[in-house]
């Protein structure tokens, strides 16, 4: 243990704690900015300067391990002098229109600002000196240089949690700035659209494309049925941006404020991804048979989910060759459009134009893959809007509603109705989870041998997860499964899926099934998601997740009567020609910049 | 303080037989050539002056046995240009020390970072470089050196920042603590060290700790090479005992209407007339790396600042906020105070930021901009005004 | 425009596909060619296996490291103090007179490129010019106009 002084009182902590860290111990707040606890450290806005006794300069408490000995003091008036001028310089590169950024009060820049720099600012504005560019050619989010302060996190986040890089630092000096490869638009890199970055931007420089406007439009248009889905992970994270704390699980109130929004209907993706897994499960089993019973050499495996639109981007620039390894089912969100501009339509009897299909996501690629021309099986656009958590938290409060005394409500039927394994599709691992439920059983005619139906080594927040279940005792149908290992691996954020892909790539990976979710912690980790977010608000959105899948009536995809009624009366069954029609899709080989 | 007048020397350049030079330094444990270095006092010529025998003793001291010695020939401070000219004269000396400092420190690599604007030494230095290797083979020397090149950023001359760069990266500096003799180049222990501090070793080796003492003061043992620049009828590099004061130095290589001299570079300090006689050039007084420009009476001082500015404005690497922001306040600033647009008092807030810029910043280039800034609104407020 | 073609590939079997490879071959690049090309940029990034934005973004922070159209001959003029005193003006002028280019600029047939650029380490023989790697020093008018008809003339 060290020993040490801040503001005169004796601490002690592990040898590598930060000044930072060591200060959180005695409850000594000292404000940071480029700092956050998913990323390394940077040590570059120098916003969290100290003064330690004895040295020429102040130190950057963040960056900064601890020594015995040392004597630290967070506010003295050199330390407050700094910061303000700190602080003040930031504002002065900043286009500070706070009452019409969209990050307004949700802004750490702003927060910095109250504290230490209100009143007069003594710099110029440097605003209009620089050539800033605003970039909104992504359909998922908008890039405003205006806005940025340099402090990096987006970069990090791009390369140590995703891998991409799609972003980095370019030029020095006073043209320094975050491009993207030699400042092409988003929209024509490499960039996955996984929203990540937004996450942990400090101010309004990356923030999502809102569509809160043209909802609002359509659900006032008397021609329109507004028709909306939620996402699995947006049931136990909304309630943060409404007052609650993280890990509260408020599906009853959503649909109820939802149905109070003015949409028509108010289904759930959760009966889509109960769809995914009859669909990604028998071409699963399907891919099985062909390449162990019929020796089909072309099949290729390890089958990879196709659920989560950034990794469906990665895949496409960074691994073009692994195409073919993807499931072909689109994602949930997708197969809910498809299915609501025709099955839903001809069940309600509507006119299909008339529909209009949002979708509430904890992500903000699900805009990209909504714009995908793939995504017009119907005939239509399949979905029209994709709202993040945060925009339906916005619509929330701009209608007024008193969401905490909210009386709990039901999903409207067709399409409402869902299971357990639907909704633990939120978190990494729970794709898999409810993939093997169902996949064990129809081999088999058991349930999978684990207690109470909760496959425990695919949970969890490690990077790269495997598992291998022997599949013993199979039906008729199945036998030549007998005796099988099945190996699965699930990996999320995409520094992780990369590290599968390179097995893969080197012909290392022993795996028949892979679960991959681009963020981390899977959609509840999503970068729709409220903001802040770090591994403790994860795990309680995900511990939240599986609470939600045990108080389900039933907790396997097939058991779930829609989905059932649906192949009844629509599909036929899995994999059917209309199924292939509307629920799946192909992919396309994209630049590698 | 101790004044030691001006007094020319010849030492840098001095003609050896490096071989012999390096035979007894091959003979030599690492603990007698760093208490030689201890000894003779010798601190970094490149400028900041940090004692070179501790360096390679803290360096030496580090378990892991892949070391590295870096010659920093990334010389970019505005008004040096003495590394270029022991590289282009010397450069024998220049490995050689490199071979000393290796054996000290127990490294078997060592790299030349040459900054891009010296590339047409390249050729020369690589058949000087290739007659060095074989003639420490013979001696049994197991070192051999690399050369680096920069391509054009200032800001690499920063220990860290030239690691990133050897690395592949932009340089930018690093966090410290950890310094480099613990994880410097690779995260791997690393002396870095100035061209001219090395060839200096190499001459303390050949001559003796004590010989080397008898030069300098106290705080500043021994003679360094000087850039000279300017308004001066005798423009170029000298050899000078370190002690001397301005004035000293101005009578020498003034023109007679000398009205002050920058020491130690855009980022270094500027001297007015009045203060010659009582500053002294050395690390006790105003240090240098060696830059001294002198500036005449017809030259406007407003000029000099507005130049040193825009060269920071591109200069600084651009990733700390004080830094990168606090320049361009700073240039706009006494733009604006220039042209009127800003009141004169609007210096006042300027110098408070150049001194949270020296406290905040997160290396030296960051911190030193303050010294120039304050220094030369200080003593030539005036001339920024008006 | 130039055509990269095996260069990437050569450049990195000399100089290795790790990290620390970049800029050796990004230098021999702008050796080659004065500049580099979104193209080369892209190559390079596939060789070493890193991504095209962190190459742009390692190039883009060296003055040397052009990422934008260069000409046949790069003059780099010094603009830092001592040059700045000593006539650099003059040497610029003579340039943009002969060249009919500003500083930035390109020729049109691709010859000659102008930049200023910060202090060269030629102050006690300013002002000093860089064409491509090579100094020139204690320059005037005649004598940078002698320089550059020498220039013309290869």
């Amino acid at each position: 243990m060290i020993n040490l002084l801040i503001n005169d009182q004796k601490v002690s902590v592990k040898e590598g704690t930060t000044v930072l860290a060591a200060a959180k111990d005695l409850k000594i707040n000292i404000p940071t900015l480029c700092n956050h606890d998913d990323l390394c450290v940077a040590g570059n806005c120098r916003v969290c300067v100290v003064e330690q006794k004895g040295a020429r300069t102040l130190i950057a408490s963040c960056a900064t391990p601890v020594t015995e000995g040392m004597e630290i003091h967070t506010n003295t008036l050199k330390v407050r002098n700094a910061r303000k001028h700190v602080v003040e310089l930031l504002l002065s590169e900043h286009r500070a229109d706070c009452t019409k950024c969209y990050k307004n009060q949700n802004c750490e820049l702003q927060s910095l600002a109250n504290e230490f720099a209100f009143g007069e600012h003594v710099f110029l504005d440097l605003v209009e000196d620089h050539n800033y560019t605003i970039d909104r050619s992504s359909p998922s989010f908008i890039k405003d240089d205006s806005k940025c302060i340099r402090c990096q996190r987006c970069v990090r986040t791009c390369s140590e949690l995703q891998y991409i890089s799609a972003i980095s630092v370019a030029n020095k000096g006073s043209h320094q700035k975050i491009s993207s490869f030699h400042n092409r638009p988003m929209s024509h890199v490499v960039c996955t659209n996984c929203g990540q970055c937004v996450n942990r931007c400090p101010t309004g420089a990356l923030v999502e494309k809102t569509y809160i406007d043209q909802v609002w439009d359509a659900i006032y248009d008397p021609d329109k049925h507004v028709v909306v889905q939620t996402a699995p992970a947006v049931r136990v994270a909304l309630g943060e941006d409404l007052g609650y704390d993280p890990g509260e699980r408020v599906t009853g109130k959503m649909v109820n404020a939802l149905r109070q929004l003015g949409f028509n209907s108010v289904l759930d993706t959760d009966f889509s991804a109960d769809l995914t897994i009859m669909e990604e499960g028998t071409e699963l089993l399907v891919r099985l048979k062909k390449a162990l019973v019929d020796g089909d050499k072309k099949i290729s495996l390890p089958m990879f989910t196709s659920c989560s639109p950034g990794w469906i981007k990665f895949m496409e620039h960074k691994y073009p060759e692994f195409l073919p390894n993807l499931s072909t089912c689109k994602s949930p969100q997708q197969m809910f459009g498809a299915l609501a501009k025709t099955y839903y339509a001809k069940k309600r009897n509507l006119d299909p134009s008339k529909i209009v299909s949002v979708s509430i996501m904890p992500c903000v690629a699900k805009k990209f893959e909504a714009d995908r021309p793939e995504m017009r099986a119907s005939g239509y656009k399949d979905v029209d809007y994709v709202l993040t958590t945060r925009e339906l938290a916005v619509m929330i409060k701009q209608a007024g509603i008193d969401f905490r005394n909210l009386e709990d409500s039901n999903y409207d039927s067709i399409m409402g109705d869902s299971t357990g394994a639907a909704v633990i599709f939120g978190a990494t691992g729970g794709v898999m989870e409810a993939a093997l439920r169902t996949a064990y059983e129809i081999v088999t005619g058991r349930e999978v041998p684990f207690g109470n139906l909760e496959i425990t080594p695919v949970r969890g927040m490690e990077g790269v997860k495997e598992a291998t279940i022997k599949i013993e005792g199979c039906v008729d149908a199945w036998k030549f499964l007998e005796g099988a290992e099945l190996k699965v691996a699930i990996a999320h954020g995409l520094i992780n899926a990369n590290k599968i892909m390179k097995l893969t790539r080197e012909g290392k990976a022993p795996y028949h099934f892979v679960e991959i979710m681009a963020c981390p912690g899977g959609c509840i980790g999503g970068g729709g998601q409220p903001i802040p977010t770090n591994i403790k608000i994860r795990e309680k959105r995900m511990k939240a997740i599986y609470a939600e899948d045990v108080h389900m009536v039933r907790r396997k995809s097939h058991e779930n009567p829609d989905v059932i009624a649906i192949y009844n009366d629509f599909l036929e069954k899995p994999n059917s020609h209309k199924s292939h029609e509307l629920l799946h899709t192909h992919y396309v080989e994209r630049d590698n910049y | 303080m101790e004044n030691k007048g001006l007094t020319k020397v010849d030492i840098i350049f001095e003609k050896i037989d490096p071989k012999e030079v390096l035979i007894k330094a091959y003979k030599m444990t690492s603990a007698e050539i760093i208490q030689n270095m201890l000894d003779s006092g010798l601190k970094g010529r490149g400028g900041a002056g940090f004692p070179t025998g501790l360096k390679w003793k803290y360096t030496a001291a580090e378990k892991e046995p892949e070391k590295y010695i870096i010659c920093n020939a990334d010389e970019g401070e505005p008004g040096t240009f003495k590394d270029r000219e022991i590289l282009d004269r010397v450069s024998t000396k220049v490995h050689g020390g490199m071979a000393i400092a290796g054996k000290a420190i127990g490294a078997k690599k060592g790299i030349v970072y040459l900054r891009g604007e010296y590339r047409y030494l390249l050729p020369k230095l690589m058949i000087e470089l290739a007659s060095f290797h074989k003639m420490i083979k013979e001696i049994g020397f197991d070192f051999s050196i690399e050369y680096k090149m920069g391509s054009g950023a200032y800001i690499c001359g920063e220990e860290s920042a030239l690691f990133e760069s050897i690395e592949g990266k932009r340089g930018e500096p690093r966090n410290k603590p950890p310094y480099p003799t613990v994880s410097g180049v690779y995260n791997k222990p690393t002396s870095i060290n100035n061209v001219e501090t090395l060839v200096t070793a190499m001459m303390i080796i050949n001559h003796g700790a004590k010989n080397f003492t008898q030069y300098g003061t106290k705080d500043s043992r021994g003679s360094k090479v000087f850039s000279v620049s300017g308004d001066t009828p005798t423009p170029g590099i000298f050899e000078l005992e370190l002690g001397m004061t301005v004035q000293q130095f101005v009578t020498e290589f003034g023109d007679g209407d000398t009205k002050a001299v920058q020491v130690g570079g855009a980022s270094g300090f500027c001297v007015p007339r009045k203060k010659f006689a009582e500053t002294i050039i050395g690390f006790e007084g105003v240090p240098t790396g060696g830059s001294m420009k002198l500036f005449n009476s017809s030259r406007s001082m407003y000029n000099v600042l507005h130049n040193y500015l825009d060269f920071f404005n591109e200069e600084s690497c651009g990733q700390c906020t004080p830094c990168r922001v606090g320049c361009q306040q700073l240039l706009k600033g006494v733009e604006k105070v220039k042209k009127g647009e800003a009141k004169s008092t609007y210096l006042n807030e300027l110098i408070k930021l150049a001194d949270s810029m020296k406290i905040a910043a997160k290396c030296g280039l960051g911190q030193s901009v303050g010294n120039a800034f304050k220094s030369i609104v200080g003593n030539f407020r005036e001339e920024i005004i008006y | 425009m130039y055509q990269v073609g095996n260069l990437v590939k050569e450049l990195s079997d000399k100089h290795g596909r790790v990290r620390e490879s970049l800029m050796p071959i990004l230098q021999d690049i702008v050796q080659k060619h004065n500049y580099l090309t979104d193209e080369a940029m892209v190559e390079v990034a596939r060789e070493l296996d890193i991504s095209a934005a962190e190459v742009y973004g390692t190039a883009s922070f060296y003055t040397f490291l052009d990422t934008q159209v260069k000409g046949k001959y790069v003059i780099r003029v010094c603009k830092t103090i001592t040059c700045s005193m000593k006539g650099k003006s003059e040497i610029i002028q003579t340039l943009e007179d002969m060249l009919k280019i500003k500083p930035g600029e390109t020729t049109g047939d691709g010859q000659f490129s102008l930049i200023e650029t910060n202090c060269i380490g030629w102050c006690h023989k300013a002002p000093a010019i860089l064409i491509n790697e090579l100094p020139y020093t204690e320059l005037t008018p005649e004598k940078v106009s002698e320089i550059i008809k020498d220039y013309m003339q290869k």
